[in-house]
């Protein structure tokens, strides 16, 4: 286990350098300089010598290998450079809203999760039969329905249910309230976009609980427990879930992983200020340095979240030795 | 009735689920009752496609016709899903935005799981260090979430159906090929792969006649279970104001903008678009499925 985990931590090394090799040459393939398009934009005169002041600010006239060392180096330190849209320091801009990010991601999981175990479950008991096509019906739509649009349906009903109950239209605040500062005011605001969230997670995670719950099901140690005369629910919770665990740990994992793109769309909806937006905003601006910045960010914790999932599936399960 | 033909019926009944002699709509209609849902998904799907192709004769309007006589129309008979902003039929807008969701999704996930097919194909065939090179190569795209890297692709090409196309593809690829790749690694070891070496028959004959065809099934998967995710992703760029831009009717471009403002107002603007993005990729989703219940055996009973 001890070997294995060194192992792994090394073998993240050339995935993540290939990652930031990605992202650096997909940067550099923007056409057009970037100095110039970010100043003059569609064709506006700016004179040359602000270009090039800009270019020599931004490190773009050094050699490629200077730039990608930099751009690595940054990350190692933890400074980032500035942004080149706003001046201010990319890790600043960062840490500004990376609270707020994690803290839907993380309601969104227990969202998830908290629906799926239990509608998995029900699903693969019941299976074929009505109360089954619901809950299949109901997890694949959560896959199908896009995100941004269940939130507006969410800021839609809020709206007329206030409008309706308090006579008053009542939406969810844009500003963002830390947790220690007001827990209650912080949830009423986050909830909604993790709802939004939430959903397409708690639908993979339940099609994953079923199947595997289905699978569990099949084994001789069922049918043994039924030959024995256990009672349904104790084969159920004692015997057979706990077992049907290990595939939902991994896809809550990975998912955690993939919020990080949800989270894109969603935060716009909801106007929150968060990595998200950024992300999207960097987009719009031509804010190549940020854009890189972020798209590494969402891969490290793509990569590490998978090296965590791989760790607890080998705790869960003691068959599992990696050598 | 005598007893003798009973038998040779029985018997003929037997032979028939044996050898699966049934004919090609008594299996389609089985498979509609053994998966209702994938039927209902094959329904949602063949609905797309009519749209698709007949848009100019299920509806009389023009999508990008500007009306300001008309804004915001609630639903009636002349507007049957009501009118947007620029009293553009909603309608209409919908029945046209499934050319575009079919266009952007269909493409993708053909063009990138065909390289995906061919890509893991040989890279599974020649092994070594070339497939653990490839392996990791492929780890890297995979670190990145589809929408990132598809917004990151948006962010060097552009707006617009075809580089939306192009940004849903490259992240598709590696997708497939891990999948096609772990499949064809096991039909290597299948001697007749030998036989074919042996017989001094080149790489790329080896690929395309021998193991490609044997890898249809997780290629065929993968295509019908992208589509849905790729009109998603369509939606989602589009919404961003990334993706296919004005005037070109798309379900996600739909919801952007005047949608939020007018929610209230206006509800069937938002909703409506929506409801079209959700039904058609719920439909790709149950009929892919059903393609992979009835194509994958190992995975139909688990299902």
């Amino acid at each position: 286990m001890y070997k294995y985990t060194i192992k792994r931590i090394l073998l993240m090394i050339p995935t993540l350098a290939g990652a930031a090799v990605l992202i650096f040459a997909l940067m550099r393939l923007i056409p057009g300089d970037i100095c110039e398009l970010r100043m003059a934009g569609e064709g506006a005169w700016v004179d040359p010598q602000a270009i090039k002041d800009c270019q020599n600010n931004l490190g773009l006239n050094d050699p490629f290998f200077v730039q990608f060392w930099d751009f690595v180096w940054g990350y190692v330190v933890f400074d980032l450079g500035p942004s080149m849209w706003t001046g201010k320091p990319i890790t600043e801009e960062i840490a500004l809203r990376f609270q707020l990010s994690m803290e839907i991601a993380i309601i969104a999981t227990i969202v998830g999760v908290v629906i799926a175990i239990p509608l998995g479950t029900i699903s693969a008991i019941k299976q074929n039969t009505w109360i089954d096509y619901v809950v299949r019906s109901f997890s694949i739509a959560g896959i199908a329905m896009p995100s941004f649009w269940l939130g507006i349906i969410i800021i839609l009903g809020l709206l007329i249910s206030t409008q309706h109950f308090f006579g008053e239209p009542w939406m969810p605040p844009i500003e963002y309230t830390p947790i220690w500062v007001d827990p209650a005011q912080n949830l009423l605001q986050l909830i909604w976009p993790a709802i939004a969230t939430g959903y397409r997670y708690s639908a993979v995670a339940t099609r994953m609980t079923r199947s595997a719950l289905l699978e569990v099901l099949r084994e001789d140690y069922i049918r043994t427990a039924r030959a024995k005369g256990l009672i349904e629910k104790l084969i159920i919770n004692r015997h057979a879930l706990k077992n049907s665990m290990l595939p939902v740990v991994t896809i809550v994992g990975i998912e955690f992983a993939f919020l990080m793109g949800g989270l894109v769309v969603t935060e716009q909806v909801f106007n929150l200020n968060g990595l998200g937006k950024l992300f999207v905003e960097s987009v719009l601006n031509h804010d190549f340095s940020l854009t890189q910045a972020l798209v590494m960010l969402v891969a490290l914790i793509f990569v590490v979240t998978n090296f965590i999932v791989d760790l607890i599936y080998a705790m869960l399960d003691p068959r599992i030795r990696y050598s | 009735m005598s007893a003798a033909t009973d038998a040779s019926n029985l018997q003929d009944a037997d032979l028939d689920t044996v050898l699966d002699r049934r004919s090609a709509w008594e299996k389609t209609k089985n498979l509609a009752k053994k998966q209702p849902l994938g039927a209902f998904g094959f329904a949602v799907v063949l609905l797309m496609v009519f749209m698709a192709l007949f848009a100019d004769v299920i509806t009389s309007y023009d999508p990008e016709d500007i009306s300001f006589g008309d804004m915001l129309v609630s639903p009636n008979f002349d507007f049957l899903l009501g009118t947007d902003q620029l009293g553009r039929d909603i309608f209409t807008r919908i029945v046209y935005g499934a050319r575009t969701a079919l266009l952007v999704g269909i493409t993708a996930s053909v063009v990138g799981a065909f390289i995906g097919l061919i890509l893991g194909v040989a890279s599974a065939y020649f092994g070594g260090t070339f497939d653990l090179l490839f392996q990791r190569f492929m780890d890297v795209f995979m670190a990145f979430p589809l929408i990132i890297l598809a917004l990151a692709i948006v962010s060097i090409f552009g707006g617009g159906v075809d580089k939306v196309i192009l940004a849903i593809t490259i992240p598709f690829i590696p997708r497939c090929a891990r999948v096609v790749r772990s499949n064809a690694l096991a039909i290597r070891e299948i001697p007749y792969v030998d036989a074919a070496r042996a017989m001094g028959f080149s790489h790329t004959r080896i690929i395309i006649r021998h193991m490609v065809p044997n890898v249809m099934a997780p290629f065929l998967i993968m295509i019908t279970a992208f589509v849905g995710q790729a009109i998603l992703t369509e939606a989602s760029l589009s919404y961003l104001g990334m993706g296919v831009q004005e005037p070109t009717p798309a379900w996600g471009l739909m919801l952007q903008g005047g949608a939020e403002e007018y929610a209230e107002s206006a509800p069937w603007v938002p909703i409506f678009p929506g409801v079209a993005i959700t039904l058609a990729v719920f439909g790709f989703n149950l009929f892919g499925d059903a393609v992979r219940d009835t194509l994958d055996p190992r995975l139909r009973s688990q299902q």
